[in-house]
């Protein structure tokens, strides 16, 4: 009887001591997502990496003759590559690599203005993939489909910015059966294949990381965005741009003094962000931008106005429960849902936000950081495996048809 | 269309040019052409004006509905006020006159129709009817942003945060309202408990404590029996012996929080309170002194070449260890001779050399016997001479605290204005309840005023002359007062029948 009694005792204090454990940092939260709690997972181990050795002409020559390409948004494919070289994941022997990757800077193509032309990246990635495939047994023997590229371009491995155009094309004809690792991402559309891996755009790690401001500063903006609202170079009318939910964001909020919208290029744009607590992250030409990572980063709650699209990790973040998603034809009614959420929902996307593993999946530190966006791609890759039975083929068997496409695609490069 | 109805038009311009200068020919064939020149250019305009109404070209609409053979979506035109969307068809690849092109687009509408919602293409603006905001959801939004920021507070703010007692020397006078309200807005955003200690030479008076009253705050309000003095040197030594009666209160009431001088003239920051909840005995933040140059006419040529003066800031000065090496004090030697005396001088008005409002005090230092009361901190009720600054209750000055990143961010800002012979009050300013007791001046200082003032004005503040000043402190004093109560008519007639005496 009183060993029982004793017994309850020490199990009660066990339990009121694991419950105060447990309220310890009520910061932050847990993340996890469709795939479990795969944030933090580490990928050394799970998956073996082959880096194919190619011609200086796919990736330092295009680097040297335009160093911009470090710095702009689809530099992901440029880091990927350097983090590769040196990860533990990476193998020198191709016979027990899971996956290869061929580094190729397909994006690099800059006009004086800073903005990629993607007409010569078909005919480029033919070319690396002859060349891979006639240099190596490997791409033969599947025909790609242990195979990985990074396509961070407007709509990934389309390759082209019009949305018509993109379509039109389709995704890259041999690049039918490999794993894409893109930035675009919209459900049921053509240039989104199944089983990519959707990485967010690539913003400069120092940049944000310096502009910091103390966390007591209190959050007094409720609704920030500042971007174009109206495309006058290339959709004087408007409706086309961002199928007119940027103007209609414009045309029913510009009076509201709760929404800090407009089109200035503020110096203190990160700060400010740190003020407010929604974020607008409208689509664009493309549904993605990355306005989502510095919305996470800073804390502030992305409001996701795009319909159908496909957020980066969907499968390890559950961007559900962080982000708050408006259909654009809700647009007008924009202000009576940011005001119906409930107080204790906003807190709890604030905690989630302030996970430093959610903020750092969104970036790509140099040098990298266990838990950051290189791993995550990883852990995405590494999810896929086992690879199924029908990824390699059987001898003598052609599934990819390598005359397909446009015709200037096919010469050589 | 309207292409060809240009070329057109340019034909027959040309055709009628060319014919004009032949008038022997056909004159029915030129009145023909000319109908049919005359008819396009017609449905040019027409078709200008209804792009004009509807805002966009709508050729391409008469292209389309022209020229497609089979449309599965119908185009409607994208009205700017219109609240329905229509899902539109690639228009532009619609825009190629080529008929064989359209036919070979069709497909690709199909394609992205049956595979995703999300149709690419121009789509209507959506504007609602009443695109302005709701007050409801600006409240609830409101009510959304003050509970972050106390989340907010909760997790990053100043750890169990103390109460913060505010001193304020006072009396009426007429920019009292102007400098109390802007003090008491300030104390009312503080985000921490607050006893406001309101000290008013002259006695509690109602204007001062209907002022008072509007705040909601917890106050204290005490009359100190000495009237306010005429010259800035009196009227400082005065506020700094009510400062010290203020804290003898907090002595006796054992209130605990932080003691800190809001002057009701200051300007306070609300980063002021933040950081003030930090002090652990004594401390000093900067203070910007905001001198009030008068002869700003003279400074202005003599310091266009210079840079722009710079703020004087007093407070702790801090090595580079930030540690406290000495302070900064105001630097009277510039305005040696060129100072305001007396209270409406037309002269820079200078602070003391260390002002009270830069020092903030743990309460617990005032209380009589206290556990762990440090021992450099003078007795108050030993104290009977003027204290100067703060600086006369301690006996070491060293261990001062300095705050706000060691003096280097300005957290409040000191000015003294009060109104002058030559201020005009601003339009609309109404004294209510109207004055008992007016009568017209005789010389009023206002060169444009009309010679006859209505009984609603205040006609004393013509009578201030240095010299009557001199003679009459303290009437001069009381005719500030903008609102007379009944028990101080009968001191007032008497005032004014002496000045009329004199004059």
């Amino acid at each position: 009887m009183r060993i029982s009694f004793w017994g309850l005792l020490v199990i009660a204090f066990g339990f009121s001591w694991s419950i105060t454990a447990f309220e310890h940092n009520p910061r932050t939260e847990r993340i996890s997502g469709s795939a479990g709690d795969v944030l933090e997972d580490d990928p050394v181990g799970k998956l073996k990496v082959y880096v194919y050795e190619l011609p200086s002409k796919y990736n330092k020559k295009i680097l040297q003759k335009d160093p911009r390409c470090l710095s702009h948004m689809f530099a992901a494919e440029i880091y990927m590559h350097r983090f590769l070289l040196s990860s533990p994941v990476r193998t020198l022997n191709p016979q027990e690599a899971d996956w290869f990757y061929t580094p190729i800077y397909a994006t690099c193509d800059l006009t004086p203005t800073g903005l990629p032309l993607p007409f010569k990246s078909p005919r480029m990635l033919r070319s690396a993939i002859q060349l891979i495939s006639s240099s190596w047994p490997y791409w033969n023997r599947t025909e790609g489909a242990d195979h990985f590229f990074v396509v961070p371009h407007d709509f990934g491995a389309c390759f082209h910015y019009q949305e018509e155009k993109a379509i039109e094309r389709g995704i890259l004809p041999l690049l039918r059966r490999a794993t894409l690792v893109q930035t675009f991402g919209q459900q049921n559309h053509v240039c989104l294949k199944e089983g990519s891996i959707t990485i967010p755009p690539y913003a400069p790690p120092q940049k944000i990381q310096a502009r910091h401001i103390p966390p007591e500063t209190p959050r007094s903006i409720f609704v920030y965005f500042r971007g174009l609202f109206y495309d006058v170079n290339n959709d004087p009318e408007g409706g086309y741009y961002a199928r007119g939910a940027r103007a209609a964001v414009w045309e029913n909020f510009k009076n509201n003094p709760l929404f800090d919208i407009s089109t200035d290029h503020p110096t203190t744009y990160y700060e400010d962000m740190q003020r407010a607590i929604f974020c607008l992250c409208p689509l664009g030409w493309a549904p993605w931008s990355p306005r989502l990572v510095e919305a996470v980063v800073f804390g502030c709650i992305p409001v996701i106005i795009a319909d159908d699209i496909v957020l980066p990790f969907a499968d390890a973040i559950p961007w559900e429960e962080i982000g708050v998603f408006v259909a654009e034809e809700d647009v007008p009614k924009l202000d009576t849902i940011l005001t119906s959420i409930p107080p204790e929902v906003i807190l709890r996307k604030q905690r989630l936000l302030a996970n430093p593993y959610m903020k750092r999946a969104m970036l790509f530190p140099q040098p990298a950081l266990p838990g950051d966006a290189f791993h995550q791609i990883l852990n995405g890759l590494a999810r896929k495996l086992p690879h199924s039975k029908n990824v390699y083929l059987k001898p003598g068997e052609k599934i990819l048809n390598w005359t397909a496409g446009p015709v200037g695609d096919l010469k050589p490069w | 269309m309207k292409l060809s109805a240009l070329h057109q038009s340019y034909l027959s311009r040309r055709s009628n040019s060319f014919r004009s200068s032949g008038p022997l020919d056909s004159a029915s064939d030129a009145g023909y052409k000319s109908s049919a020149a005359v008819f396009w250019l017609i449905l040019h305009g027409l078709c200008c004006l209804i792009s004009l109404v509807l805002g966009f070209r709508f050729s391409r609409l008469v292209f389309f509905l022209l020229f497609s053979t089979s449309s599965s979506n119908l185009y409607t035109p994208p009205l700017r006020s219109a609240a329905e969307l229509a899902k539109t068809l690639d228009v532009h690849s619609v825009q190629s006159t080529n008929p064989v092109a359209n036919t070979l687009q069709l497909p690709l509408p199909n394609k992205t129709a049956t595979n995703s919602r999300v149709i690419v293409g121009r789509h209507g603006i959506r504007i609602r009817p009443w695109p302005h905001p709701d007050p409801v959801e600006v409240m609830k939004a409101h009510q959304i942003l003050e509970r972050v920021q106390k989340e907010q507070r909760l997790q990053f703010g100043v750890k169990d945060p103390r109460t913060v007692i505010a001193v304020t020397p006072t009396y009426v006078r007429t920019f009292q309202a102007l400098h109390l309200t802007g003090v008491m807005h300030s104390l009312m955003v503080v985000p921490y408990d607050l006893i406001w200690i309101v000290m008013e030479a002259g006695g509690v008076s109602q204007e001062t404590a209907s002022l008072i009253a509007k705040s909601g705050l917890k106050t204290i309000h005490v009359g100190f029996n000495q009237r306010m003095p005429n010259s800035w040197d009196e009227r400082h030594r005065l506020e700094s012996k009510m400062r010290l009666h203020a804290l003898r209160i907090v002595r006796e009431k054992k209130l605990d929080g932080i003691v800190m001088f809001a002057d009701d003239s200051n300007m306070h920051s609300l980063e002021l309170f933040d950081e003030i909840q930090n002090v652990k005995w004594f401390g000093a933040v900067s203070v910007g002194i905001l001198t009030t140059s008068t002869n700003s006419a003279e400074s202005l040529d003599r310091k266009e070449d210079e840079e722009n003066p710079r703020m004087p800031i007093q407070g702790p000065a801090c090595n580079a260890s930030n540690m406290l090496a000495g302070w900064h004090t105001f630097n009277i030697l510039p305005f040696a001779g060129k100072h305001a005396v007396n209270i409406d001088d037309r002269l820079t008005v200078l602070p003391r050399k260390l002002e009270w409002s830069g020092f903030v005090l743990n309460s617990r230092l005032l209380w009589k016997g206290g556990e762990d009361k440090p021992e450099w901190i003078k007795d108050i009720d030993m104290l009977d001479g003027d204290v100067e600054s703060p600086l006369g209750l301690v006996t070491d000055p060293s261990v001062v605290e300095p705050l706000g990143s060691c003096g280097r961010q300005v957290l409040l800002w000191w000015l003294r204005v009060e109104a002058r012979t030559d201020s005009k009050f601003p339009p609309r300013w109404v004294i209510d309840p109207p004055l008992d007791i007016t009568i017209p001046s005789k010389r009023t200082p206002w060169p444009d005023a009309p010679p006859e003032l209505p009984a609603k004005e205040k006609p004393e503040m013509g009578i201030q002359d240095p010299i009557v000043k001199h003679a009459t402190k303290t009437r001069t004093s009381r005719s500030k007062h903008r609102s007379k109560r009944k028990h101080e008519t009968r001191t007032d007639t008497q005032a004014s029948t002496r000045h009329a005496e004199q004059n």
